[in-house]
């Protein structure tokens, strides 16, 4: 009994220690939930925010940029922006809209070497590899190239223009004799900086830079394209290559260019001429004949 | 002496004005100061400092980057990390360690104007209540910060961190992010006293951890002048660390608050009538009252 007296006040020093822990962990776990739920939410950012060039994906993006605004600062053209809060770019990044501030791709890529951390990654010397998102012509409807009208305008301002976009000649099938200019955007070539899109004369763009991620699909990895392994392997990689070959009877041969059917005489002396040929044929060369005949046959 | 019955009030009959001010002032312009100086680029055009206080540029050439935002980056696993970050971060550390580390908190960081301006407001309008936080509350956050950017893998905490969005918000510019101040404000004033600085900050937390072993430090050499009026106790942004000092002559405790969570915020210093307080080292070695044995026990009992 007098042990467990002299106990008491320990144990109850003891209870209100875990107690006013409990209740600690339990509001700061409950703040950190939301923080983490905030994150996540946060994390997936509006489509046309483009990072700067050289920007890691964005999830090491996320976990390595201090929203210093160093790059913002050396930026000679301005166009970057830290987010502020309750934007929809998570807090403190930066970002920049081509619509109204495309990146001028600069040689020198002021914006990366002072970056501190590497979340924009100082490896990058050469804007023309960096990717920043790919443009994309997203409305064929409203782009008026499609519409048969001279434009071209996303072509010509283009930095790698020949390269990230080429224009492609299409027939014009409404008015049967004009040429469509067809811009088409090259992958390997874009870096998503932004000048078509701000160059478009759309009142609301038809060409647009999305984040890669966004903008590109992904063949799955089991598909390999035979042609390539081909070319690749120097030949076939299956059958071995053989000629295509009719089923011609002998003595004919097909060629395409040669136009169509060749009667090679030397090897059917049967065959004296082609018309010879025809007369074998059970069917005269007018055809109604052939109906003539089958009404004589039924009378 | 009985307590006082207008605070402050002692100091500047006994001292004057300015030794009763002198280090808050000094505070307000290292504060104001430091925003200047990062203004001064986007204003002016002149360059001296670039960034915010997460990560900026002195004179083009010296780099410095937040340990507290470097800590959160080591935690989300992030393995990239370029050697301007590190060497920022040492920088910024070895200044910490020195001056003190919660040096920040009272010296730097843009909140402290707007948690001082709410402790001022709650002292105006009286009001005592409010919500009681465990001392250790901040550790927890501290804690909960590295743990979420752990699971996330992104500094999730940057997210919402008022002092970095008020420092970064002032310089380039913020909008909705005034509601977060706002909010920490009125929390501070009708919430819980001090609540932000002294019993949430994780920031503050790390620094307070960081200034552990910092030499600069608080000393209270004069204590046996104290008359007891606890002003000092008033104003201390973290007051539970005074008392055992102030009053441990006769336990043998040192006249030096050694504790990480003093901000060196020296007001303790200004608000004594009787100058028991100054700046000074960790240990004065020109004092003689403690042997070298008895410094070494102390100090390895508060390291």
């Amino acid at each position: 009994m007098s042990d467990s007296a002299s106990k008491k006040p320990a144990s109850k020093g003891r209870r209100r220690f875990l107690i006013d822990s409990a209740r600690t962990a339990c509001g700061v776990g409950l703040l950190g939930l939301g923080i983490g739920i905030y994150s996540k939410s946060a994390s997936s950012m509006a489509p046309m925010a483009i990072r700067p060039p050289g920007a890691l994906d964005e999830a090491d993006f996320l976990a390595s940029c201090t929203r210093c605004g160093l790059c913002v600062r050396d930026c000679p053209y301005n166009i970057l922006k830290l987010a502020d809060v309750g934007d929809d770019v998570p807090t403190g990044t930066p970002y920049f809209m081509a619509r109204t501030d495309p990146c001028e791709m600069c040689e020198d890529i002021p914006c990366i070497p002072v970056c501190p951390t590497g979340a924009l990654d100082h490896a990058l010397t050469d804007i023309n590899e960096s990717r920043m998102g790919l443009a994309v012509v997203v409305d064929q409807e409203t782009c008026i190239a499609f519409l048969g009208l001279r434009c071209e305008v996303c072509f010509n301002v283009c930095p790698i223009r020949g390269d990230a976009i080429t224009l492609d000649y299409r027939h014009n099938e409404r008015s049967g004799k004009h040429a469509l200019f067809i811009p088409i955007v090259h992958s390997e070539a874009c870096t998503g900086c932004g000048l078509c899109e701000k160059a478009c004369i759309l009142d609301e763009a038809a060409i647009k830079v999305f984040p890669m991620h966004l903008a590109k699909g992904e063949l799955g990895k089991h598909y390999r394209l035979g042609w390539e392994k081909k070319d690749a392997a120097g030949g076939s990689l299956v059958t071995p290559d053989q000629e295509h070959r009719y089923n011609l009877p002998e003595g004919m041969s097909y060629d395409h260019t040669g136009e169509g059917l060749i009667f090679d005489q030397a090897n059917a002396p049967a065959m004296t001429t082609p018309d010879a040929a025809m007369e074998e044929t059970p069917f005269s060369s007018n055809p109604l004949d052939t109906l003539k005949k089958g009404i004589q046959e039924a009378d | 002496m009985a307590r006082y019955t207008v605070l402050g009030a002692e100091a500047i009959r006994k001292k004057g004005w300015w030794p009763a001010h002198k280090w808050l002032i000094l505070r307000r312009l290292s504060q104001i100061g430091i925003l200047l100086l990062f203004m001064l680029g986007p204003w002016a055009g002149i360059w001296i400092i670039k960034g915010n206080l997460s990560s900026s540029l002195l004179f083009d050439v010296v780099p410095m980057t937040d340990p507290f935002v470097f800590l959160q980056m080591l935690a989300t696993g992030f393995s990239g990390i370029a050697a301007e970050a590190v060497t920022g971060v040492l920088i910024i550390l070895a200044f910490y360690l020195l001056l003190g580390g919660r040096v920040f908190c009272s010296w730097v960081c843009p909140v402290n104007l707007v948690t001082d301006a709410s402790f001022w407001l709650r002292r105006k309008l009286d009001i005592r209540t409010g919500a009681n936080f465990l001392r250790n509350t901040k550790y927890w956050m501290l804690g909960m910060v590295l743990l979420v950017s752990a699971i996330s893998g992104v500094m999730a905490y940057e997210l919402v961190n008022p002092v970095s969005i008020l420092h970064r918000g002032i310089i380039f510019g913020m909008g909705f992010g005034w509601f977060l101040i706002a909010a920490i404000f009125l929390f501070d004033v009708f919430v819980a006293k001090r609540g932000w600085c002294t019993n949430l900050c994780p920031m503050g937390a790390f620094y307070g951890l960081l200034g552990k072993v910092s030499p600069i430090r608080v000393r209270a050499d004069a204590r046996s002048k104290c008359n007891d009026c606890a002003e000092c106790f008033v104003v201390c942004p973290e007051p539970q660390i005074i008392p055992a000092i102030l009053k441990g002559e006769e336990k043998g405790i040192p006249p030096v608050i050694l504790s990480g969570e003093c901000t060196n915020c020296g007001r303790c210093i200004d608000i004594c009538g009787e100058d028991v307080f100054h700046f000074g080292l960790r240990f004065d070695r020109s004092k003689a009252a403690l042997s070298s044995g008895e410094m070494n026990a102390a100090l390895k009992q508060k390291l």
